[in-house]
């Protein structure tokens, strides 16, 4: 009988998870013992951390689109279309229009983030993002006009993609508008719902110094309750109300209905055993990677290293061997400190991090990793 | 034992930190005024985070409880 993996999402964790699967699995899929289908609802996987460079005019949105026929293995049956419900009990998908249920043995859900901006009144009439492609093009025209006023940008979302991009992104727009000569005619303020910088307190601690330095404002305990379009201030839930002339924000996150629908978890997050990524609510599904409810970032490092503890542990099931693999919550990200200087943090349940000095070198070898990510995505690197 | 009546519990037990905090600041966001949330949480960060949040937002902690393997935290919604 062949066994049938199902990965719904085509993101970094669902199509490393794939090209993993196809290599590990390889004998099984030559014989027609194990099938694995990656279902995603664009024919292209799409490279998120490029937006961050987009409203600084150094990427395009198309350099983080790449179909997913021409990364994904052959071996794989790769399934353009959306799931519409996910049946636990039956172990059964079934989506949308009258396409028949596909049944499944082993599920793996890694279908990511989504943008909730309609969470806050005003937000999506007045404030911009780089967390989507037409965000990131639509605030680099803003900043291209943008000369003089104050500039906030406003970490509304938590958890939200890549918790390093909002230090990011202040550090690039003040090295920026300095080279521009614009510094001086722009205040810019930056917000975080708790009492530090930064979720972590490591990273938090490395960073504040960085802004008293180079002058950016900072508003703690601040998580934004409305925006006012006509009167540019954007007010907190602690009765704070600051002055925009351009307000960039981290938009509230969620991810996907079906998952709470599935009785998987609150908010579209699976809960899930954090070192096995095993759904707790049900066997033989996993998830990875954003839709894991793990406590670590929302990075796409989380999501790589997770598909690979993931693709250990089914081929294990599928061999009927005991599955041993574990994910130890390890995390890497380079955090941009301006235009041309980098820091570096590696860290994980057990160990917290420890920024590097921020470098040209680390700043190269990010935008290098981001050049290689190709492989990544192929399973290569 | 406190004979407070929650409106809503957030359940932030083997969340880590700043997770219980800002699962208790999502709760309270869609809160009524005068609800009261009660969080639950295993990190001891809570023990001062919650209290700071609650003071810096104007919101009332009614009572924090502190039992064998977490602490709930009830908070009044300004």
């Amino acid at each position: 009988m062949t066994e049938h993996v199902v990965i719904v999402g085509g993101g970094t964790g669902g199509t490393v998870l794939a090209n993993d699967l196809a290599d590990r699995l390889e004998p099984e899929l030559d014989a027609g013992d194990v099938r694995v289908t990656l279902v995603n609802d664009d024919p292209d996987h799409v490279y998120k951390p490029v937006w961050l460079y987009v409203p600084f005019g150094q990427r395009e949105p198309d350099d983080g689109r790449r179909p997913l026929d021409d990364l994904v293995d052959d071996a794989i049956d790769l399934r353009i279309d959306r799931v519409s419900d996910i049946d636990t009990e039956a172990q059964r998908l079934q989506f949308r229009g009258s396409a028949p249920p596909v049944s499944y043995d082993y599920l793996v859900l890694a279908t990511g983030s989504t943008l909730e901006p309609d969470q806050i009144p005003g937000l999506t009439e007045d404030g911009h993002n780089y967390y989507s492609e037409s965000g990131a093009t639509d605030l680099r025209d803003e900043l291209l006009e943008f000369t003089e006023g104050d500039l906030v940008l406003s970490v509304i979302g938590t958890p939200h993609m890549c918790p390093a991009a909002p230090l990011e992104f202040v550090f690039m727009a003040d090295d920026w508008l300095r080279e521009r000569g614009l510094r001086e005619d722009v205040d810019i303020t930056y917000t975080y719902p708790i009492q530090r910088v930064h979720g972590n307190p490591h990273i938090a601690e490395w960073a504040r110094p960085i802004m008293e330095e180079r002058d950016i404002q900072v508003e703690t305990f601040f998580n934004a309750e409305s925006v006012d379009p006509e009167a540019e201030t954007i007010t907190s839930m602690e009765g704070t109300e600051l002055d925009y002339d351009l307000l960039v924000t981290i938009p509230p996150h969620g991810g996907i209905d079906l998952i709470e629908e599935a009785g998987l978890g609150d908010d579209g997050w699976v809960d899930v055993d954090k070192h096995t990524l095993e759904a707790e609510a049900a066997d033989n599904v996993y998830a990875l990677g954003d839709t894991a409810d793990t406590g670590v970032p929302n990075a796409g490092s989380v999501a790589h290293y997770q598909a690979g503890v993931v693709g250990q542990r089914l081929a294990s099931e599928i061999r009927g061997r005991p599955a041993t693999a574990t994910y130890d919550g390890k995390t890497l990200c380079f955090i941009e400190t301006g235009m041309d200087a980098a820091s570096f943090v590696e860290f994980d349940y057990e160990n917290p991090p420890s920024p590097a000095p921020p470098s040209e070198k680390l700043h190269w070898s990010k935008l290098a990793y981001n050049e290689s990510y190709w492989l990544t995505a192929r399973g290569l690197l | 034992m406190t004979d407070i009546e929650p409106d809503d519990t957030v359940d932030a037990r083997g969340a880590a930190c700043p997770g219980p905090l800002m699962d208790l600041i999502g709760k309270i966001r869609s809160a009524e005024s005068g609800d009261v949330i009660r969080l639950l949480s295993d990190n001891d960060q809570s023990l001062t985070d919650v209290p700071e949040w609650a003071e810096e937002a104007g919101n009332e902690l009614l009572a924090v409880e502190e039992l064998d393997d977490h602490n709930e935290f009830y908070v009044e919604k300004a």
